[in-house]
């Protein structure tokens, strides 16, 4: 029973804590790389706790769908939180190929070269 | 741009994303699961108001919140390029809510299950739709052997000359490596096509 309600409460805090807001102000997809910026860097004191979480598991790169799987964090709010981080420089969102544009025609050979290489 | 700070980490590694959908049962999960670097992760997406919001759709006033069972799985290409699959909701319900999971993939597999061909349709007619996404067909055998052709499952679920078809079993883990190089070969020639046309 008691469990029972911890999960609910789990489940709907994480919305307050966007300020209402539904959208990120990063390109940031479900598989985008997130790293720290410098991760010699103990987090700021005054970040929420989920932010602060999310932080640490950026010690090494991470997805963002990765972060809200580890931390049980719906997408959307992930999303935002890791938005908030990079707009106050501790997080660095790094590129996401998603071919759309021709210079990205070398990374998808690359792909295709790396595909073959573990599954000759 | 914040994400301009001089960094220790390795700035210029990258990422991207195929998707793997399909009808329920098909075989996405297998699929993932053999190719992976990493046990498939299954996460429950809680699609809600922000989701919807994040892609716009005006036209939707009602809040919605509905757990989507989402699948991945990583595979390292090169010291520098990591891609993402994602396996979509199998349920067709789900499917307004694709695009959050789609956007900036690569490409698609559509696992086919030739004894329920009807599964796919949505699937199918959902990246039709969608065009800038290349997608191919990927007939999973199960048991071993397909009572149809290939270019009969291609007549069946309508799709054109253009789209591959193949056929693989998604235990496979080599079978299914081949997949996704038929799938990253058909996106590149697409992509070099699309290339040569703006030039």
């Amino acid at each position: 029973m008691r469990s029972h309600r911890r999960r609910r409460r789990a489940r709907i805090r994480p919305y307050t804590f966007t300020g209402g807001r539904t959208r990120s102000r990063h390109p940031l997809m479900v598989q985008t790389l997130v790293s720290r910026a410098d991760e010699r860097v103990e987090p700021p004191r005054n970040l929420m706790p989920e932010s602060e979480r999310i932080y640490r598991l950026c010690a090494q790169v991470r997805s963002v769908a990765e972060i809200s799987a580890e931390l049980k964090l719906p997408l959307g709010v992930t999303q935002v939180l890791i938005s908030d981080l990079a707009d106050q420089g501790l997080v660095y969102i790094h590129p996401t190929i998603t071919g759309h544009s021709p210079s990205e025609n070398q990374v998808l050979e690359r792909a295709l070269r790396g595909l073959e290489r573990l599954f000759q | 741009m914040a994400s301009n700070v001089s960094s220790n980490k390795r700035p210029s590694v990258a990422s991207t994303k195929i998707v793997i959908a399909g009808g329920f049962g098909a075989g996405k999960t297998t699929l993932v699961g053999s190719v992976s670097e990493i046990p498939p992760v299954t996460t429950e997406a809680v699609m809600t108001e922000a989701s919807v919001a994040h892609d716009d759709v005006s036209a939707t006033p009602d809040k919605v919140t509905t757990t989507v069972a989402m699948d991945f799985g990583r595979l390292t290409l090169d010291d520098e390029l990591i891609m993402y699959m994602f396996g979509t909701p199998g349920q067709a319900r789900f499917w307004f809510m694709w695009d959050d999971l789609v956007r900036g993939a690569i490409g698609a597999v559509v696992v086919v299950d030739a004894r329920r061909l009807a599964d796919c349709f949505d699937a199918i007619d959902y990246f039709e739709k969608k065009q800038d996404i290349p997608y191919l067909i990927a007939v999973n055998k199960f048991d071993g052997k397909l009572d149809y052709t290939l270019e009969q499952i291609r007549e069946a679920v309508e799709v054109g000359p253009e789209v591959p078809i193949v056929e693989f079993d998604a235990r496979d883990r080599l079978e299914s490596g081949n997949v996704l190089k038929t799938l990253l070969r058909y996106t590149l020639s697409r992509a070099r096509e699309r290339q040569r046309e703006a030039d």
